[in-house]
Order: structure tokens, then C-alpha cells, then sequence
């Protein structure tokens, strides 16, 4: 911890700063100490909890779901496979209702985002001080977030992805041609508007990404600042507050995958149709 | 809240899980589904089929039974008649050896009457004479007038 007892706005500050690991400015490389030493590493510089939380979810999810997948029979299947089975199937049908092309990557993309995205924001329900306490107390680090989606890297790391499948799709489909086209003769279809078009058609499709990236992260952020809020109650009147949040941000958190699964699809949608 | 490589590494985790997604878990799972629901619908048909075949072997069932039920009356109504027929066969059976016996019995009596009717003659022969011999109080030729009696007998 920061310090032995830390003020109220320390102990948020201080559960808002990821494990940050990059080069110092004096030339050396390790973990930040405090958060200023953070921000001063720069865009050269990787957040291991978020990293390493994420890619140990998204490993259990491809870990859980290949048991599955391996043992995937006709026969009548049981626990694991049934689970798998009835998401595998909640998002075939997701896609089919609003995907009408034919991609082999859409609906193994929109599964992935959901259970992936589904698991990130699970870490939040971990009571706030459990896991950083241990990664403090036993490993040394003095700073550990545990929900990936909390930190905007990670949302806008997928967001990103999705955003170079919309425009690889576009071209993909229309043609660098129709791809332009769409970009500038919309929605006024005569050549004097093609800047204004190009604009507002510009807006609309980087707003894609961005909104998508902060809507999760901004969710889950507000969400676990919540939870950070009430850990800093008493210790006795926290449950009466940190149960129901928990118990309402289990909604939110399926929520927020699945709004995020639905706009990739419709948002892959879009690029594949023509208008 | 800083963006940094944090960002890529994302990117390219979220790229790779989608490969192996694709590769690995999403195309046994949907086959496995696919196969299922056929298997499903094929079943579903079956039981439609069967339960066709099923209404079908239950009329033809029912009309077995009919027929059965049609030969039965028949079969009954033919042995019916055949007893009544036997029934009338005995009657007149019984009926002609009824007229046989008690032909045999008039027969016999009319023998038997006959019989006593020739005893009557003969014994009235002998009493006539013996109750003439008592009347007249004298023998009688026996041989003169036993032509007369026989003839007298005769007349009986």
C-alpha cells in the first residue's frame, strides 16, 4: 500500500493504478512504483495485471470450451457441454438474426467477445481488496487491478480489432471503390457535399470504435469505483451496500458483453451490406 | 488511465483467442449441434411415421375384427340352422318311429284280437253245445249240428 494508512482518496487513487511495467526515463526498466512514474513511462510500457488477468480468462475460456468441443457428441450431453452448448448456441442465433452474410469469423469472434468480455468483468465482483491484498502482501506489488476491463487498454484493444474488421470487411465486400463511395456520397449524393460527407461519415465510423471501447470501460470503471467507494465504509455496513451493487452488477456485466457482442455484429453487419 | 502497449498486447491476445475460438472450439460444438438437431428431426419424423403406421395397423386391426366378427355370426347363424335343421330331422325321425311302433303295436293288437276272436270261436262252439244240451235236455247229435254251430261261429 501507498502508505500504513491511507486517506480516503489515496486508497481510490490507489486501486485505480495498474501494475505498470515499461522503461523508466532515466533509461532503466522495471515496475512503477507510484503511479506518476507510470504515466511517465509513456505509450512504451504494458499494464501486467491487465495483461496477465486477461489472457488467463480468455485461456480458461478456450481451455473450458475445447474440453467441450473435444468431447461435443450427439449423444445426450451433460454439465460442462450443455453450457457450452447452450452459448454456443446463444450466439449462433444472435448472429443469425442479424448477420446475413456468410463469414466463417463472425459468430467464433462474437462468442469470444462474449465469454471473454463476460469473464474480464466477472473479476469485478471479487471483493476489491482480495486479490491485490495477496499480490501485495506475498508477491510485492504494490499495484494490481483485477478486472482487465476497467482498464481502457484492454476495451479499446478489442474495440480496435473490431474496428480493422469493419473497415476490412468494407473493402473486403465493396471494394476500395464502393468502400470510398460509401464514405463520401452519403448521405448527400452529389460531389460539392463530398467533404461534408466525408466528415460526417468519418464521425460516424471512428464513433464505432470509441464508443464501444468506453461504454464497456466506462461501465465497468463506474462499477468498480462503486465498489471501491464502499469498500472504504465501515467494515460492518459494507455488505448492506456491496451485496445488492453486486448482485445489480451481475446484470451489468452481462450486459455489457452482450451490447458488445450485439454491436460488433451489427456493426460487421453494416460493413457486408451495401447501401 | 495511461494508453500504452497494454493496448496492442490486447489486440493481439483478443486475435489469437479468436483464431483458436474459430479453429478449435467453434466448429465441433456447431457440428455436434447440427448433427444433433438432424437426428432430432429424423426422430420426429420416425414417430410421425409411426404413428401412422400405427393409425394404419389400427384400422387394420379393427377391420380384422369386423370381418372375424361378420365370419362368427355366420359361422353361428349356419350352425344354427343346422341344428334347427337337425332338430326338424330328429322330429320327424321321432314322429315316423312314433307311427312305426304304434303301427307295430295296432298291428299286434289287431294279432292278438284276432287270436282271442279264434279262441272265442272255438270255445263257442263247445259252449253253445253245452248250453243247448242243458236247454234241450238231450244229446245232441254232436256231428249233425256242429256244421250249424261252425257256421253260427263264423258269423261272429
Amino acid at each position: 500500500m501507498a502508505s500504513e494508512n491511507p486517506t480516503a482518496s489515496e486508497y481510490i487513487k490507489h486501486h485505480l493504478q495498474n501494475l505498470t511495467f515499461g522503461q523508466h526515463p532515466d533509461g532503466s526498466w522495471g515496475i512503477a512504483e507510484t503511479s506518476k512514474q507510470a504515466s511517465d513511462m509513456g505509450f512504451w510500457a504494458i499494464h501486467l495485471d491487465t495483461m496477465g488477468f486477461s489472457i488467463g480468462l480468455g485461456i480458461l475460456f478456450l481451455w473450458l470450451f475445447r474440453i467441450a468441443a473435444k468431447k461435443a457428441s450427439v449423444a445426450t450431453p451433460t454439465g460442462l457441454q450443455n453450457f457450452v452448448e447452450l452459448m454456443v448456441e446463444f450466439v449462433d442465433n444472435s448472429v443469425k438474426e442479424s448477420f446475413h452474410g456468410k463469414s466463417k469469423v463472425i459468430a467464433p469472434l462474437a462468442l469470444t467477445i462474449f465469454v471473454w468480455i463476460f469473464l474480464m468483468n466477472l473479476m469485478d465482483l471479487v471483493p476489491v481488496d482480495f486479490i491485490p491484498r495477496i499480490a501485495h502482501d506475498i508477491f510485492g506489488l504494490e499495484y494490481f487491478k483485477i478486472v482487465p476491463t476497467t482498464d481502457i487498454n484492454a476495451t479499446l484493444g478489442l474495440s480496435l480489432s473490431v474496428f480493422f474488421l469493419i473497415i476490412f470487411y468494407s473493402i473486403k465486400m465493396k471494394g476500395i471503390g464502393g468502400f470510398a463511395k460509401e464514405l463520401t456520397l452519403q448521405p448527400f449524393n452529389t460531389p460539392i457535399m463530398i467533404p461534408f460527407n466525408f466528415v460526417l461519415e468519418m464521425v460516424g465510423l471512428l464513433a464505432k470504435p470509441v464508443s464501444l471501447a468506453l461504454r464497456l470501460f466506462g461501465n465497468l470503471y463506474a462499477g468498480e469505483l462503486i465498489f471501491i467507494l464502499i469498500a472504504i465504509l465501515p467494515w460492518g455496513v459494507q455488505w448492506a451496500l456491496s451485496v445488492p451493487w453486486a448482485i445489480f452488477h451481475i446484470l451489468v456485466i452481462t450486459l455489457q458483453a452482450f451490447i458488445f457482442m450485439m454491436l460488433t455484429i451489427v456493426y460487421l453487419s453494416m460493413a457486408h451490406e451495401e447501401h | 488511465m495511461n494508453l500504452n502497449l497494454t493496448l496492442i498486447g490486447q489486440a493481439i491476445s483478443f486475435a489469437i483467442f479468436v483464431w483458436f475460438c474459430m479453429k478449435f472450439v467453434w466448429p465441433p460444438v456447431i457440428a455436434a449441434l447440427e448433427e444433433r438437431s438432424k437426428k432430432i428431426a429424423d426422430g420426429l419424423e420416425a414417430a410421425n411415421r409411426a404413428s401412422r403406421d400405427l393409425e394404419l395397423a389400427q384400422e387394420q386391426a379393427a377391420q380384422i375384427l369386423r370381418e372375424s366378427k361378420d365370419n362368427a355370426a355366420e359361422i353361428i347363424e349356419q350352425a344354427n340352422k343346422r341344428a334347427n335343421q337337425m332338430i326338424d330331422e330328429a322330429k320327424e325321425q321321432v314322429i315316423a318311429d312314433g307311427k312305426r311302433l304304434r303301427e307295430a303295436a295296432q298291428a299286434e293288437i289287431e294279432q292278438d284280437v284276432m287270436r282271442a276272436k279264434e279262441a272265442l270261436r272255438a270255445q263257442v262252439s263247445v259252449l253253445a253245445f253245452a248250453g243247448a244240451e242243458k236247454i234241450l235236455g238231450a244229446t245232441i247229435d254232436e256231428k249233425a249240428h256242429s256244421e250249424i254251430v261252425e257256421q253260427l261261429a263264423k258269423e261272429l
